[in-house]
């Protein structure tokens, strides 16, 4: 069906509801590229008075991507919870904005229609919501999940350390390791990626951060980011996988191009399960996702790239991961040009998980060739942190040598922690504090690396 | 050149020891939270070089008068500047159509050749114009027997356009020399991407890679041809490049499980 609104005398007409979408956006490369979005900022602000009255019904009743040929459209469709859509099944977009920015809409209020909401209703929401809604709408929902941990408590700021090496040095990744874990970092995950993707490689690697994790018995869990389909090996052939990683997009033809399907990502959580590895609790996934992974797999269909990020997020609930996050401005310049875009976006996919009710983070983060610098993490990262993301990627001095991009230092973590009053995850801060790694302020002492029991970490053969 | 961990060789550095196990910016000294300036300029001078990578232009007539004898022809993507190509990856696998004209006129004075090689400015032309010529002439060495096309320098070009090219040119597997995305340690890395009868439309699987080439860090220029040389025997004795190639060619990069594109 088509969609229409008049401004100042001009008539737009929006041929169908992908189109509508696309073209109440805030403008991005990905969108241009893809040749989607508002060819004028007056045709977007009269999609928007379009889409405002959209009832969240309609979006509920109309498939993106049909039911038949899509299995993350079923998904949406076969999960949908009614019971939790009632609360808001009257509203319009528009509605349903005003609604979750009104004082009624609180923690517990929001936590109840999560399974009622659609990605499809969380991206069109959003693009009816300045960056000062998407931050207020995140900060009153909390997701908290388990393993070794408890991450996204009210209060917290847990961090993933991504101790990466060009050649998978065990040395280097063991040092770069241990220069995190002496900023307080890594409650999340301490999560290489590998430059090898073998299976031989990952259970080298994971065994390596296996033993350091226990043998100073770190609450934290360790991951090896290699495709699902090697961690399923790993783990038949006794391999120490805490947590399954995945690369996920929101079609089923851009999941098929990563390799991926439902039922393989159900066969990994299964085998992860078996092996009843968490202490705390038992989520066992770890997703990334990103704006524009599914043009780049030619696999949109016809989809903005924002929106089609959010259908990820239905993916990601459907297993309860333990860590989610969107690798924003990872994708490169042809998806998110600069920092205000990438600044967005990253707010965006933040709200829009959150909304769903998936424990979301972020990587903080640009590529050389995009129109971004330190800076505008700086501005991310605060912005982040003030509507409550759930963990954020560090890396040495902010420079990954091994993907060759820049995210977020050690030293920003701390610069947050003492900007907002927000810590580790509690068992974790617990660990710091055992370990004398705290002063009295809770502040991470300046130690070096021959520091007490950590010490034996970087030695040649520790 | 800058080093790369800003705070080595500091007396009293407690991690001296441990700075040659990684390249990483491992420990860097503190102010309240903050990193201390010399570690924030040291940054800012790496990714300036990276961004100055990026935005330079290649000077063809340069690469040109290296790889004389060899002859050589210019051409360029339907891109029209740089923030277009970053922009629209899509122009930057297209020659335009003064280029296509000028390809066709070489391939109807000339008969087909075996490979035509491509160096394409990619997203770090200081990497082309740094490692291309040299890498040309010691893959030359290695090719006895193999009629070689004029080179054909592109600029704003992304890997793709090399197969319009060859196509155009009626070579049986073209070999594009192109600058990778700049890091903040390496500005100056080469990739290779060698397709077996090009044609617009290849897929990335139908292709072969051997990348980080820069020296004295990387796969230096010799291992580099050597490696070239051996893929572009085996393309043309298996008729293919791509996966079915998989098991003789350098090990997938990991990052595979993020979303990177090919310059």
């Amino acid at each position: 069906m088509a969609y229409s609104s008049s401004l100042d005398g001009t008539r737009y007409r929006f041929d169908d509801l992908r189109t509508l979408l696309a073209a109440a956006s805030p403008a991005r490369s990905g969108d241009s590229l893809a040749g989607l979005g508002a060819r004028s900022d007056a045709e977007r602000v009269a999609a928007r008075y379009a889409l405002a009255d959209l009832p969240l019904r309609h979006i509920l009743d109309t498939a993106m991507v049909p039911y038949e040929s899509d299995d993350v459209t079923r998904l949406i469709v076969d999960s949908h919870d009614t019971v939790a859509f009632a609360p808001i099944a009257h509203l319009t977009v528009g509605g349903f904005r005003d609604w979750l920015l009104s004082h009624a809409a609180d923690e517990a209020t929001l936590a109840a229609i999560a399974p009622g909401v659609t990605p499809e209703m969380a991206a069109a929401a959003s693009k009816l919501m300045r960056n000062q809604d998407l931050i207020r709408v995140a900060s009153k929902i909390r997701v908290v999940t388990r393993f070794r941990n408890t991450i996204g408590l009210r209060g917290t700021l847990a961090s993933r350390l991504q101790p990466n090496h060009p050649t998978d040095d065990m040395r280097g990744i063991a040092v770069s390791t241990l220069d995190g874990l002496l900023y307080g970092t890594g409650d999340a995950v301490i999560g290489v990626n590998p430059a090898t993707d073998s299976v031989e490689n990952g259970i080298a690697l994971l065994d390596m951060l296996d033993q350091v994790r226990s043998q100073y018995g770190i609450p934290t869990q360790t991951c090896v980011l290699t495709h699902v389909t090697n961690t399923i090996e790993i783990i038949a052939r006794g391999g120490a996988v805490d947590l399954v990683f995945q690369s996920i997009a929101g079609t089923e033809d851009a999941n098929r191009s990563f390799g991926v399907s439902l039922a393989v990502l159900r066969e990994a959580q299964d085998a992860a399960l078996s092996l009843r590895r968490g202490t705390l609790g038992d989520n066992v996934m770890y997703f990334e996702t990103g704006q524009g992974a599914a043009l780049s797999a030619g696999a949109h269909h016809g989809i903005d790239q924002q929106t089609v990020e959010a259908r990820a997020y239905a993916v990601a609930r459907a297993f309860r991961p333990l860590l989610v996050n969107t690798v924003v401005g990872f994708i490169g310049p042809e998806y998110l040009y600069d920092g205000k875009q990438i600044i967005r976006a990253g707010l965006e996919d933040h709200f829009c998980a959150k909304l769903l009710g998936v424990p979301m983070g972020c990587d903080v983060c640009y590529t050389n060739h995009a129109e971004a610098d330190q800076d505008d993490m700086d501005g991310l990262m605060t912005l982040l942190t003030v509507a409550g993301v759930n963990f954020l990627i560090v890396v040495p001095g902010a420079d990954d040598v091994m993907l060759s991009y820049q995210s977020l230092s050690f030293h920003d973590m701390l610069t947050l922690r003492g900007l907002f009053g927000v810590g580790p995850a509690p068992e974790f801060a617990d660990w710091l504090d055992r370990m004398d790694m705290r002063d009295t302020d809770g502040r991470m002492r300046l130690l070096d690396p021959q520091h007490g029991r950590l010490a034996r970490l970087a030695s040649p053969h520790g | 050149m800058v080093e790369v961990a800003p705070a080595a060789d500091l007396p009293g550095d407690p991690w001296a020891s441990l700075r040659d196990a990684t390249r990483a910016r491992i420990g860097l000294r503190r102010t309240g939270d903050a990193q201390v300036l010399d570690d924030v300029l040291a940054f800012q001078h790496a990714h300036a070089r990276a961004r100055d990578a990026v935005h330079a232009a290649l000077d063809g007539a340069a690469l040109a008068r290296a790889v004389a004898p060899h002859p050589s022809l210019q051409v360029r993507s339907l891109a029209l500047d740089r923030p277009t190509y970053l922009r629209r990856p899509d122009l930057g696998r297209r020659p335009d159509l003064a280029s296509l004209a000028a390809l066709s006129q070489l391939a109807a004075t000339t008969s087909p050749p075996d490979v035509a090689f491509v160096a394409g400015d990619g997203l770090s032309a200081v990497a082309v114009q740094r490692h291309a010529a040299r890498l040309f002439h010691a893959c030359l060495l290695r090719l006895h027997g193999w009629r070689v096309a004029p080179l054909v320098i592109a600029t704003q070009a992304r890997v793709a356009l090399a197969d319009e090219v060859g196509a155009a040119l009626g070579a049986s597997l073209v070999v594009v020399m192109i600058g990778e995305r700049p890091g903040l340690s390496v500005a100056d890395s080469l990739g290779v991407y060698l397709t077996w009868a090009p044609r617009a439309g290849r897929r990335d699987a139908e292709r072969n890679c051997v990348s980080n080439i820069h020296e004295p860090d990387g796969l230096g220029i010799e291992a580099a041809a050597d490696r070239i040389a051996w893929l572009m025997n085996a393309a043309r004795r298996l008729q293919l490049t791509g996966v079915g190639l998989k098991d003789a060619s350098p090990p997938l990069s990991g990052d595979g499980q993020r979303v990177r594109l090919s310059p």
